[in-house]
């Protein structure tokens, strides 16, 4: 402990280190898993905002409020927002941060790459968004079915925004899968095997090879619609003999691994949280790490659950019933796992813990309904309605969500180096759990009473609407949890308790430096022999990552490529726009001139 | 080039090759979603032209016995940087490019054969298919040739030594990974109809 | 700190009324839209199928809410307390709970694949075909059997098999009766479509109980999608027989089948038949405000777009209007079908549902088609005219 222990206030760290410019040009995970975070964080609010008016609208029947215009761009954009710039930032957030620091490596394992992402990610988000100010935000559901996305059904700049802002983000996410993946596999330090690593390390490596094995083919998807709406192609033309089925497929076969891409780094998550608080390791450790890959496989041959209604014919529902109740099973088992890991444990109840058995809790409901619509002919009753709504806000909210929330307060300290408040935090957590059971319980009601989902007004002669009143109130309440959660961040960040580098007494490799760490992360890189390293030999492992170097560690140097670079990214699909064929190669050149000026930009050594 | 390349890794494989395998890797369902999406539209159209009544065979082979040329090239550019030969770097890149140059002018001028028999984007599936699908082919071979000119340069510079044959090595697998793509589009689209 | 858990227990005692009170809020009461009171054997059995997919994966939920509680409760950290036990899994546990779940799996598996089968059965040769299109945003009906086209309500006869093939004029569509039973896709293909990628859905019942069941489109299909609504009314045989013959502007279903040509009456023998049938459709006193508004409504571009079985207007682009003052409401179900309503909906569809695809009397439609122009007291004759189409 008689190291350097830093305990500069977080701010001052900020403006000390050369202020705006530095966050530019920077290269470091740590400061990019912040800006990941923040940006994921202030999305959040903006989709929690769409979906507080979508709740103003519908709380009561017949509602004239918001008309279907505005309606079904905040749907739209709510799904949007969630799915793409909240969950999947939010997991490369803690993917940024933490894992180099669990598996002992100074940064990923190519830190301007990694800063490409982000601004790739920031610029899509932001184009994205942009549109609303052209009152044309994307307005045919966050899947887009075609044929309403086409030039004769959706003349508008709406679909135009959704093709192009998610074709730059798939970029993003690509470029950061294959950064993890090299990461993971090259970077360990001495004695982490894969078998040593961390659950969470460990399902942010099998969430990359979802990431750059499903994000291509939705890729594929967007050119098609892009060229369909620009150049006059006909693949979802039906007049034409183009099929929209097979805008379907392409979607959801890369739509369904995109729901492990946002759940299993919670699972992860709360795999690493789980112990720390009960004082007990990960329970069946070999099963978890097993399961999170089998669940990335099967994850795989699920897609066409999203499509019962859409008349596949007996055998393929038969196949593809059985394979989505098939990949229940591990799931399932991850369930108990975890349950056995607090089983005969000692139990602190922090908040981070609070919010992990609020996922075990609601993620099993929303696992649950999950099997209900795996069924075929159940699913015809079920699918488009409220009841799936349900159902996806159950795994969203109750998992992803709830897991993001105890990662949160989990590693807030490493980050900061100060503790968030545990007052707030309780506030939070209980808002925010009764929040979200009150707005999302009750549609499984309002599905199976006969409401469709996307409807942006409902006849009273359907007798839902003091359900609908209850759901809205729960939404409301949930923002309340949101806002004091966010106040506890502006809070804890000056005014909260010193961390220390290891305040739970938490078993991996990221505790044994200091909070938050030096650039550089360890001053020697530990040498693992374990999987509870900070369990097994804490002394030696914070005395040889805390080792103050002798001489200065080499790291890479800041670079403003990298936003040069995503800048030309985003110029090749806005000049879209134009509709002029040419243009985007204005923004193809843009980007080449960044790639080859970055290629030859000299690294210090 | 790369900080952590600087540095013995954990399984002993090169950082940078690992990750252009891994994002070959993405490439490849990049590539499978466009091929499968030609097959699956394969006699879908309403109207001609079609495949038979367009396609060049002959043409098309004398186009990809140039690319796999190019891709032979390619190994002794690498082999010329590796044994430190700056001559055999110059001229095997030069040649890669120049071959992959000549594979994209026989695409030019089967596209614009193609618009005057009265393909275009938009006649039919089979035109939205095949162009977009030979298109991104043809895009990552123009990227390629790029790359491999800017290694020609720096070779003529003299910045190409020994030490930098994981730069050729790279710019290799992703050469030859474009040429099998081919490959499979050639035998798919023009040989299997 | 004592108090803590009895503050668990107390707000987790709070939870079973807390349900209780809901789901009697959420059960009682008519819900016209409901999926668990369905009137057709295809519904009872997804129904059936479900309630027993839903108990067995009850259990699961009451296991694993049930072992998390006692966790929370019982192994809660004391000030004193020593590490715990180090334990790293437990293969024998291990097995049986990735086994429990699967037989489980397989217990609803099973009876899934039978009824998947029966979701996609052929129809009887002596079905009931209907053809449902889908219209951004309104349905059309069409009874290819009876020569019967209408739309947005429908009347089926209770006690014969029903095959409802589904289709699509634009974008996709979802037909959806909830107390029928599942739903599935309009596609946007002909209904006798060929080639590779032809598709065309269907859904097969036989519905058991007379009713009114509402249902409305499922899938998102653009701005008005929320108000694509639907009634179906389902009838005895008799009742469907006389429903069909005035829908035919007098012409007895007994005459079926009609050959294709049937429908294509020259005006004016659509109006003799009108003139010559007291059953007749068109059914109005000369100088009325009705007949008044019949001739409006002939002159007017209405035609242009809307059929009136038994007069000349055969226009086919919007909902045909045969038996309009029998329907519950006007524009899909934006409104009840009251003369306000009808005027106000003539006058500017688009107050009422944004995005209709029809003019106004001073505004063009969406997409371009001019405005009809009449004046309000033409629209109020007109109205009349529509309501009196029973």
């Amino acid at each position: 402990m008689a190291t350097a222990e830093r305990m500069v206030p977080f701010a001052a760290r900020l403006s000390g280190r050369g202020g705006l410019w530095s966050w530019i040009t920077t290269v470091d995970h740590k400061r990019i898993g912040i800006l990941y975070g923040t940006t994921a964080l202030f999305f959040l609010l903006v989709g929690g905002l769409e979906a507080l008016l979508i709740r103003l609208q519908l709380a009561v029947p017949d509602n004239g409020l918001i008309g279907p215009e505005l309606y079904n761009q905040l749907f739209t954009m709510h799904g949007t927002t969630m799915v793409f710039l909240v969950g999947m930032p939010i997991a490369v957030a803690f993917f940024n941060y933490v894992v180099p620091l669990q598996i002992g490596a100074r940064d990923v394992a190519f830190p301007r790459l990694n800063a490409l992402s982000y601004w790739i990610f920031l610029f899509g988000a932001l184009f994205m968004n942009v549109s609303f100010l052209f009152g044309a935000a994307p307005n045919a559901g966050w899947f887009g079915y075609a044929p309403l996305t086409s030039e004769q059904y959706s003349p508008g700049l709406n679909i135009d925004f959704w093709v192009l802002g998610l074709q730059i983000l798939g970029i993003a996410s690509i470029l950061g899968g294959v950064n993890f993946i090299a990461t993971i596999i090259n970077l360990r330090a001495p004695g982490m095997r894969l078998m040593r690593m961390p659950l969470f390390t460990w399902m942010a490596f099998v969430t990359s090879f979802i990431i750059i094995t499903a994000l291509p083919v939705l890729a594929v998807a967007l050119f098609f619609l892009t060229f369909d709406r620009f150049w006059g192609t006909n693949f979802f033309v039906p007049t034409a003999g183009g099929d929209p089925m097979l805008w379907q497929h392409l979607f959801w076969i890369f739509g369904h691994p995109e729901v492990y891409i946002l759940i299993l780094p919670a699972f992860g998550i709360i795999s690493d949280v789980l112990p720390s608080f009960t004082r007990k390791p990960l329970f069946g450790y070999s099963i978890m790490v097993y399961s999170g890959i089998l669940i990335g496989f099967i994850g795989w041959g699920v897609w066409a659950h999203h499509m019962f209604a859409t008349g596949l014919g007996p055998i393929a529902d038969a196949f593809f019933a059985a394979a989505t109740m098939i990949i229940a099973i591990p799931t399932g088992v991850k369930i108990f796992n975890w349950l056995a890991t607090m089983w005969g444990g000692s139990l602190r109840f922090n908040t981070a813990l609070l919010f992990c058995i609020a996922l075990i809790a609601m993620f099993t409901i929303g696992g649950i309904s999950g099997v209900h619509h795996a069924s075929p002919p159940a699913n015809l009753q079920q699918t488009d309605t409220y009841y799936v709504v349900a159902h996806f806000h159950y795994v969203l909210v109750g998992g992803l969500i709830m897991g993001i929330f105890a990662g949160f307060y989990y590693w807030f300290p490493k980050v900061t180096g100060r503790l968030l408040d545990e007052r707030l935090g309780k506030w939070h957590f209980w808002l925010t759990v009764i929040g979200a059971n009150l707005t999302f319980f009750p549609m499984h009601f309002a599905g199976l009473l006969g409401m469709p989902r996307r409807i942006f007004t409902y006849s009273s002669e359907l007798n839902l609407g003091s359900l609908n009143m209850v759901i809205s109130i729960g939404g409301f309440t949930m923002a309340v949890g949101t806002l004091i959660f966010i106040w506890n961040i502006v809070r804890s960040l000056r005014r909260g308790e010193v961390a220390g580098h290891n305040p739970w007494n938490a078993h991996t490799l990221e505790w044994a430096t200091a909070s938050p760490p030096p650039e550089y992360n360890f001053g020697t890189i530990p040498v693992v022999e374990s999987r509870e390293p900070m369990w097994d030999r804490p002394d030696e492992m914070v005395a040889q990552a805390q080792r103050v170097p002798e001489r200065p560690v080499h790291m890479p140097s800041p670079s403003y490529w990298p936003i040069f670079t995503a800048f030309g990214v985003l110029l090749t699909f806005a000049l879209f726009l134009t509709e002029t064929w040419w243009t985007p190669l204005l923004g193809l050149a843009w980007t080449a001139v960044g790639v080859i000026r970055w290629a030859f930009e000299p690294v210090e050594h | 080039m790369n900080h952590a390349a600087t540095h013995p890794t954990a399984t002993g494989l090169d950082t940078w090759k690992l990750g252009f395998w891994t994002f070959i890797g993405s490439e490849s369902l990049f590539f499978g979603s466009l091929i499968s999406t030609y097959m699956v539209y394969k006699g879908a159209s309403r109207v001609g032209p079609f495949p038979a009544d367009i396609l060049n065979i002959p043409l098309t082979s004398i186009s990809t016995f140039v690319l796999l040329m190019s891709s032979f090239a390619m190994v002794l550019a690498l082999a010329g940087v590796q044994n430190g030969s700056r001559k055999q770097a110059l001229i095997w890149l030069m040649a890669t490019a120049l071959l992959g140059m000549t594979f994209l002018g026989f695409q030019a001028y089967e596209f614009t054969e193609f618009y005057h028999e009265g393909l275009t984007l938009s006649t039919n599936l089979f035109g939205s298919t095949f162009f977009v699908l030979t298109g991104f082919h043809g895009a990552h071979v123009t990227v390629g040739v790029i790359w491999l000119l800017v290694l020609w340069v720096m070779a003529l510079r003299g910045r190409l030594g020994r030490a930098d044959a994981l730069k050729v090595e790279i710019a290799g697998l992703y050469w030859h990974f474009v040429d099998v793509v081919w490959i499979v589009i050639f035998t798919l689209v023009y040989l299997i109809q | 700190m004592l108090p803590r858990t009895e503050r668990v227990r107390a707000s987790l005692a709070a939870v079973p009324p807390f349900l209780m009170t809901f789901l009697l809020a959420a059960c009682s009461g008519d819900h016209p839209q409901t999926t668990f009171r369905p009137v057709t054997e295809f519904g009872a059995e997804i129904n059936d199928l479900f309630a027993g997919i839903f108990w067995w994966t009850m259990l699961v939920l009451v296991v694993v809410e049930s072992i998390l509680l006692f966790v929370i409760l019982r192994y809660r950290r004391r000030a004193d307390q020593s590490p715990p036990k180090q334990t790293h899994g437990n293969t024998v546990a291990e097995i049986l709970w990735t086994l429990g779940p699967a037989l489980i799996v397989a217990f609803i598996a099973v009876p899934t694949m039978r009824m998947v089968f029966f979701t996609y059965r052929e129809p009887a040769p002596d079905a009931l075909v209907v053809d449902a299109i889908g219209h951004q945003w309104w349905w059309e009906f069409r009874y290819p059997q009876y020569d019967v086209v209408t739309a947005n309500q429908f009347v089926l006869p209770v006690g014969r098999e029903v095959h409802i093939r589904l289709s699509s004029a634009d974008v996709l569509h979802n037909f959806w009766i909830p107390r029928i039973g599942g739903k599935r896709y309009n596609y946007p293909m002909p209904v006798d479509a060929e080639g590779p990628h032809a598709k065309q859905n269907a859904l097969t019942f036989t519905i058991s109980e007379p009713g009114v069941y509402p249902g409305q489109c499922a899938e998102f299909c653009g701005t008005s999608h929320a108000i694509m609504r639907k009634r179906l009314i389902a009838v005895s045989p008799e009742e469907f027989e006389a429903w069909v013959q005035r829908m035919r502007g007098g012409v007895p279903a007994a005459a079926m089948p009609a050959p294709a040509g049937a429908a294509e009456l020259s005006p004016a023998g659509g109006a003799q038949a009108a003139a010559a049938d007291p059953g007749a459709a068109a059914q109005v006193d000369a100088g009325s405000l009705e007949e008044q508004g019949r001739q409006i409504f002939l002159r007017s571009t209405c035609v242009a777009c809307h059929t009136i079985a038994g007069t000349p207007a055969r226009g086919a682009v919007g909902p045909n209007l045969t038996g309009f003052g029998s329907r519950w409401a006007v524009g899909a179900g934006a409104r009840p079908n009251t003369l306000e309503n009808v005027v106000a909906w003539i006058t500017n569809p688009q107050q009422l549902k944004p995005g209709a695809l029809m003019p106004g009397t001073q505004t063009p439609a969406p997409n371009g088609f001019p405005p009809t122009g009449l004046s309000p007291d033409e629209v109020r004759a007109v109205a009349a005219y529509l309501l009196s189409q029973k």
